[in-house]
């Protein structure tokens, strides 16, 4: 049972040929120096440089970069206090509607989302473009991140936040100094989902946005529209490779972070 | 004595660890309820009203100018106004019956092809070596991580006519002509398994591989062949997985826009799509949102059983 035997390579080998193939065939078109996406011509890196010349693809990414990054900073803080409440502030009236509304935005489709969004700013009378498509990320990305930092709170060991409280801490600092280390990692993993769900978000951000305010794959979608382009397949293989390299990293990171930070609960615990 | 001992500290535990007053934990509920209760339920009770509206009262004139003061002026007179005409509206054109009902076929064939073809690959993956299991699991999640825009895209140069698929049957000699697959249901359904493969792989892979293999060798023992041993016990105690991942696949396929957009052909219709060119094309607020509501009430069903499913696995757990 610990080795592989046939039936169980073929099926992963196929498997991971179905998810990477795709993506592999695109990033290798995307250096193709003929505009027929399918007719290898050679090797050519003009698509790319076609890509950072190309003012709109420049302007969106920036839009898209600067979304992510404040939708994904406010969604972590709103979901870490919304992990906490679910995990650590005990009952309250309206605990059940709270979890919904949590839950809710995960399995909700994106059409409904963005559209119940739009309606809302438009009866707010705000003017839709970046802060419209910001707030919409926001809120969806924050029961994600709600999620994972909620996840880590359940299997944390609760004695250790009871010690420095017993030890006089308030609950504040010992949320600072005890809880927060610990859960850290977990934080760091709802950032980055954050951030990669605002980065990759096409729906919810077309009903958002305005004239002002397009974002990378809104200006990708526009295009795709009317077929495969080698500078849409050489954009895409900068994104997903950007977006790759970053989760590795980040994962390999936290799970050393991880592995270190059990060991020292663990130790925590034996010697207490 | 004793027992008053015992029991003191624990309630001493219980005060402090949830604090029932305390400005600080009153904020901490207040802070993400308030965002939650603007951003995500009130926009739903004002899709409600809106698709509750006459068309002209309700209809801006194009995004900036709606004005909402209307409808608190009087509210018995805007509830007097409500009537159900865009519902009405809705069963009168059979081209929302027919997206509602090519919606739930195209997710209900699309989650039984995406369990075929993940339940093996959770299985291999459960059965792997220790080591390696981390690393196929990152292998899995990897490309949920990447754009699904991206993903889909990638299908088009191979689905379409001089694409990969038929540059590479044609040369294999399997098929004479080039397949016409893009701007199908085929398209549809291979682009709904490909992006959500992962949705049903994971739940499936977490019960797959805390399952007890003591089990399967006593089945063995006594005399099971492994389909028959397989049969009997690996997937009923996988079935909580089974569940978990076709309405995990299910629930987002049934209002997805981008994949029958973007690989599907004009004749076929999906809910979300539809919804989308009533907003953006035809510019109709009250008919979407009456589009809306009902995906909403025909997800509800579902979503409710996938949360009760949850909550019994997540009571097992404990």
């Amino acid at each position: 049972m610990t080795r592989f035997n046939w039936f169980n390579t073929t099926t992963l080998t196929l498997g991971f040929a179905f998810l990477y193939l795709p993506i592999i065939l695109l990033m290798i078109y995307s250096f193709n120096e003929s505009r027929l996406v399918t007719v290898w011509a050679g090797f050519s890196t003009k698509w790319y440089q076609s890509v950072f010349f190309n003012e709109s693809f420049i302007n969106a990414a920036w839009v898209t970069l600067r979304v992510g990054f404040i939708s994904a900073s406010v969604a972590t803080v709103l979901g870490t206090m919304a992990a906490l409440v679910l995990n650590r502030a005990g009952p309250f009236h309206g605990k059940t509607l709270f979890t919904g509304m949590i839950y809710a935005p995960m399995v909700m489709p994106e059409v409904i989302t963005g559209l119940s969004l739009l309606l809302l700013f438009v009866s707010l009378d705000f003017t839709r473009g970046f802060w419209t498509v910001t707030l919409a990320h926001i809120t969806f990305s924050m029961c994600y991140a709600a999620v994972v930092v909620s996840a880590r709170l359940v299997t944390f060991e609760r004695s250790l936040e009871e010690a420095a409280l017993d030890l006089g801490c308030t609950r504040f600092s010992a949320f600072m100094q005890v809880t927060l280390p610990i859960i850290f990692p977990a934080i760091l993993a709802a950032w980055l989902l954050a951030f990669t769900l605002s980065l990759d978000d096409l729906v919810i951000a077309s009903f958002a946005s305005g004239p002002g305010a397009t974002t990378l794959p809104m200006k990708i979608y526009s295009q795709v529209r009317v077929g495969v382009s080698p500078e849409i397949n050489a954009l895409s293989s900068i994104l997903i490779s950007v977006v790759a390299v970053g989760v590795v990293t980040a994962s390999l990171v936290t799970k050393q972070a991880q592995v270190k930070r059990m060991k020292e609960e663990r130790l925590a615990i034996s010697s207490n | 004595m004793a027992v008053a001992d015992i029991t003191s500290p624990s309630e001493e535990i219980q005060e402090t660890s949830s604090p029932s007053s305390g400005w600080g934990r009153k904020l901490l509920i207040a802070i993400p309820y308030i965002w939650l209760l603007i951003f995500f339920l009130a926009p739903f009770v004002i899709v409600l009203k809106i698709s509750l509206s006459d068309v002209i009262l309700a209809r801006p004139p194009y995004f900036p100018n709606f004005d909402i003061s209307e409808g608190w002026q009087g509210l018995l007179a805007m509830l007097q106004a409500f009537d159900l005409e865009n519902y009405v509206w809705l069963t009168e054109d059979t081209l929302y019956l027919n997206s509602y009902l090519s919606s739930l076929r195209i997710a209900s064939i699309s989650t039984l092809l995406t369990l075929a073809i993940g339940y093996p690959i959770a299985y291999a993956m459960a059965k792997a070596p220790k080591e390696w299991r981390a690393t196929l699991l990152m292998l899995v999640i990897l490309p949920f991580w990447t754009s699904f825009l991206i993903r889909v895209y990638a299908w088009i140069g191979i689905l379409k006519k001089e694409g990969f698929l038929n540059y590479f049957l044609l040369w294999t000699g399997i098929i004479d002509e080039p397949l016409m697959i893009l701007n199908t249901d085929t398209a549809i359904y291979i682009g709904i398994v490909y992006s959500y493969l992962p949705f049903m792989v994971l739940p499936l892979y977490a019960v797959l591989e805390k399952l007890d293999i003591s089990l399967l060798e006593a089945a063995t023992d006594l005399g099971c062949s492994p389909l028959k041993a397989f049969w009997v016990i690996t997937l009923p105690l996988s079935l909580s997985g089974v569940w978990a991942g076709c309405f995990l696949v299910f629930i987002p396929a049934v209002g997805e826009f981008v994949i029958p957009d973007i690989l599907g052909g004009s004749s076929t219709i999906m809910i979300g799509k539809t919804l989308w060119v009533e907003f953006f094309s035809n510019r109709d607020w009250p008919v979407a949102s009456a589009v809306a509501i009902l995906l909403l009430l025909m997800l509800i069903l579902p979503i409710i059983l996938f949360q009760k499913q949850q909550e019994k696995q997540a009571e097992a757990s404990q």
